[in-house]
């Protein structure tokens, strides 16, 4: 009490530049004036340059007309003569989030099998390996998709002598043909096999856990999974009498129509931007295993446990919390390479949105800004999933 | 004692090895073939290497042509390298005007000159060697390649291949170093509001594509000037990238904040030092030393990054490169373009990451805490 009253007493005498905590103020008070300085000034010259422009800001062009074509919309149907520039903004979003997806899908698993291979017994293995790492990451990415896109991809047969796959897929210039399926009626029949066998597995999984605890017999889960994931449609299937139709590309004066496309700019997209963060993940993978300590595979030797289920019980789960951290970062860089798509006249925001749109609008203060909003919103929900995951895998420490 | 007939004096001589354990074949045993599975891969892995390595090699080596005017000339079935040799003056310095390039051979002999011994340990009189590269040598290099004081001005439009990539990526570090060591500093500074703005500028810059950035710099910066003002192309392109490339620098420079000790700052703290003291004396040296290697790696993805400048038209090293190849006459080269670059690109990128890991080595003097 009395020493709290000293300092009361006391701090008239302090000056203001003294006291670190008024400095402080003071401080935060500069930073924020300036910036509002520099904001303003900002805002006032872009005033003027849009008024000097004639370009009418907000968000209204969203409704506008947009009348070009985008490459690729496999999620809705996209008509030229009627879209907006806001239905090019969703179909650049929709296409992003799959080049995404497809991207960190393949990326993940050829990065986590070169990495294992960077670790193999086998000399010549291990060395391909790190070959294939030390090149790709060592390559910018943009070059790395103009190469697949124009020296690869670009010496396909055009489309009169496509290459022919068993009369099923065809492969040329303009894409990869292949059948489409088409459910019938009773599909539905299908889907719900799928997830009567999806809940069979996670209760036959409580089960045999609860099982093993009890008696230490284990049971075969992953082969019982697979099993019932392939019995139980398929059972359905033979009841409804296949309701699936596959729509076989058909050849026309234009080239080949209907059926699945593939196009070639998003094959090189997905193709560069998976096999160069793929040397990412093997390095990542690679590190995080070389992380487990001898001592855990020893351990588990001899306790007489199999080099398989050693692997899977006790190397891995302990190598994924060191994984898990960087692989997210990979996975952001992914998506927010996808970007690049533009140079190769892919279909995703930044190329479609950020690109056609804005030359023709003009609106680039707006299209900036939503095209960066999303890519945040992007990053953060990643961020956001894969910190959970990091969290549940995490040691529980007692 | 005649009655133990033999008995021997010295012992026999090591038997050599059997020869399955030493040697090209226990090497190979070992290392190839130790189980069958290990045999089914080195030997499909020898199968992939016969279907890619011969014909690799006659197209770039044996059946390749090395001289020609125009795509006409390169008959031969393999790489077509005479582009390269026709158009490389225009690879490494854009539409620099040629009596002119000493200045820009001068400019990087001298960056290299300093930047060489500043890299290498032991060198004496490392201070001077800073001091020149980042404070006395960019107005010297503004001067040689820009022009100025007597020399021909060259405008920045002509600037372009490998000479503009070096100078966006080398601006950009020497740039972002410093603001990232400033937007570190404030994201762990006290200052809630400093903080604040610090932590939203990094995380912004940090969550959206480079791309977007760089059209952001073309379309938006140009806005944000009063109207009239001429703002160089390359300059808006450079400003974005150092902000860009600061941002990443900042978490590096954050992680080698948060591994220096507490004691450190506290025992800096008792001797009574203020707070630009207890960084700059203390802290910041300690943090630096520690995460030199990430620099190097952020240097790496900056340098592969400058690539997409592609995009907003700028001609840098890849983009002059694909520009030739679909010139009327080096039509059908874009393959042999783009391997010249990659390798470019891949000495480079290499030889910095070798750099790093051997970086990392030394400077891991085992403390862990």
């Amino acid at each position: 009490m009395a020493a709290s009253s000293e300092t009361e007493g006391s701090t008239p005498s302090v000056s203001l530049w003294n006291d670190p905590k008024k400095r402080a103020l003071i401080y935060q008070a500069i930073v924020v004036v300036g910036l509002l300085g520099v904001a303003t000034y900002f805002i006032v010259n872009t005033a003027a340059n849009l008024e000097e422009r004639g370009i009418a800001s907000g968000f209204g062009f969203l409704f506008s007309p947009a009348g070009f074509d985008v490459g690729m919309s496999p999620f809705l149907t996209y008509d030229a003569s009627k879209a907006t520039h806001g239905t090019v903004l969703i179909v650049g979003v929709l296409n992003t989030l799959l080049v995404a997806i497809t991207g960190i899908v393949i990326a993940t698993i050829v990065g986590f099998t070169v990495g294992v291979l960077r670790l193999s017994p086998n000399w010549l293995v291990s060395r391909l390996a790190y070959c294939y790492v030390e090149t790709l990451r060592n390559i910018p990415l943009l070059l790395q998709l103009l190469f697949w896109y124009f020296a690869v991809l670009g010496t396909l047969p055009s489309k009169r002598d496509s290459i022919n796959i068993f009369d099923t897929f065809y492969v040329n210039i303009e894409g990869m043909f292949g059948p489409l399926p088409v459910p019938q009626d009773g599909f539905w029949m299908i889907l719900v096999a799928i997830a009567i066998a999806i809940a069979a597995i996670v209760f036959i999984k409580k089960w045999a856990q609860k099982r093993q605890d009890e008696t230490g017999q284990p049971f075969p889960l992953l082969m019982v999974s697979i099993g019932l994931l392939i019995v139980l449609p398929l059972i359905a299937a033979i009841i409804s009498g296949f309701p699936l139709e596959f729509e076989h590309p058909q050849k026309s004066r234009f080239g080949l129509r209907g059926g699945m496309i593939i196009l070639p700019e998003f094959a090189a997209l997905v193709l560069g931007l998976s096999l160069y963060t793929a040397s990412f993940i093997a390095e990542i993978v690679r590190a995080g295993i070389q992380a487990i300590s001898h001592g855990q595979t020893e351990a588990a030797y001899a306790l007489g446990v199999r080099p398989t289920i050693t692997m899977r019980l006790v190397i891995i789960p302990q190598a994924l919390r060191v994984i898990v951290p960087p692989l997210t970062s990979q996975y952001l860089n992914l998506t927010k390479n996808s970007s690049l798509a533009v140079a190769i006249g892919g279909a995703e925001i930044v190329a479609i949105f950020a690109g056609t749109s804005l030359n023709q609008a003009g609106q680039a203060i707006e299209i900036i800004f939503i095209t960066m909003a999303f890519y945040l919103t992007v990053s953060l929900l990643i961020s956001m999933f894969m910190n959970w995951y990091n969290r549940r895998i995490a040691l529980v420490e007692r | 004692m005649a009655d133990i007939s033999f008995v021997r004096t010295e012992s026999h001589p090591d038997l050599p090895p059997p020869s399955s354990e030493v040697g090209i074949i226990a090497w190979l045993r070992q290392n190839l073939f130790s189980s069958w599975m290990n045999s089914l891969l080195t030997v499909a892995a020898i199968y992939a290497l016969y279907k890619i390595l011969p014909p690799l090699f006659s197209w770039a080596f044996f059946n390749a042509d090395w001289s020609g005017k125009t795509y006409q000339d390169c008959t031969s079935e393999g790489a077509c390298w005479a582009m390269i040799r026709v158009r490389f003056g225009q690879f490494m310095y854009g539409f620099y005007p040629e009596a002119e390039r000493w200045r820009v051979n001068l400019g990087f002999l001298l960056f290299f000159g300093t930047m060489i011994p500043l890299l290498i340990e032991g060198v004496p009189g490392k201070k001077y060697f800073a001091i020149f590269v980042f404070i006395l040598f960019p107005p010297i290099a503004f001067l040689l390649f820009y022009g100025g004081l007597g020399l021909e001005a060259v405008d920045t439009a002509q600037w372009g291949g490998l000479m503009l990539t070096m100078v966006l990526a080398s601006v950009t570090i020497i740039v972002s170093l410093p603001l990232g060591i400033v937007f570190a500093l404030g994201r762990r500074s006290n200052m809630p509001v400093v903080r604040m703005i610090c932590v939203c500028f990094i995380e912004l810059w940090r969550g959206v594509p480079l791309i977007t950035v760089l059209f952001m710099g073309s379309v938006m910066l140009p806005l944000f000037l009063p109207p009239g003002t001429h703002f160089d192309k390359i300059l808006r392109t450079l400003i974005v990238m150092a902000f860009f490339a600061a941002a990443y620098m900042a978490e590096v420079v954050r992680g080698g904040l948060q591994a220096i000790p507490k004691g450190q700052f506290e025992a800096a703290q008792a001797m009574g030092m203020n707070y630009w003291k207890l960084m700059g004396l203390i802290v910041l040296p300690q943090a630096l030393k520690i995460v030199i290697p990430g620099i190097v790696n952020t240097f790496i993805g900056l340098f592969k990054d400058t690539t997409l400048v592609l995009v907003i038209g700028l001609f840098d090293f890849l983009s002059i490169i694909q520009a030739a190849t679909t010139h009327k006459n080096w039509l059908g080269t874009s393959t042999e373009g783009y391997v010249f670059a990659a390798c470019v690109f891949w000495i480079f990128c290499f030889g910095m990451s070798r750099y790093s890991i051997t970086l990392e080595r030394r400077l891991d003097t085992g403390h862990r805490n």
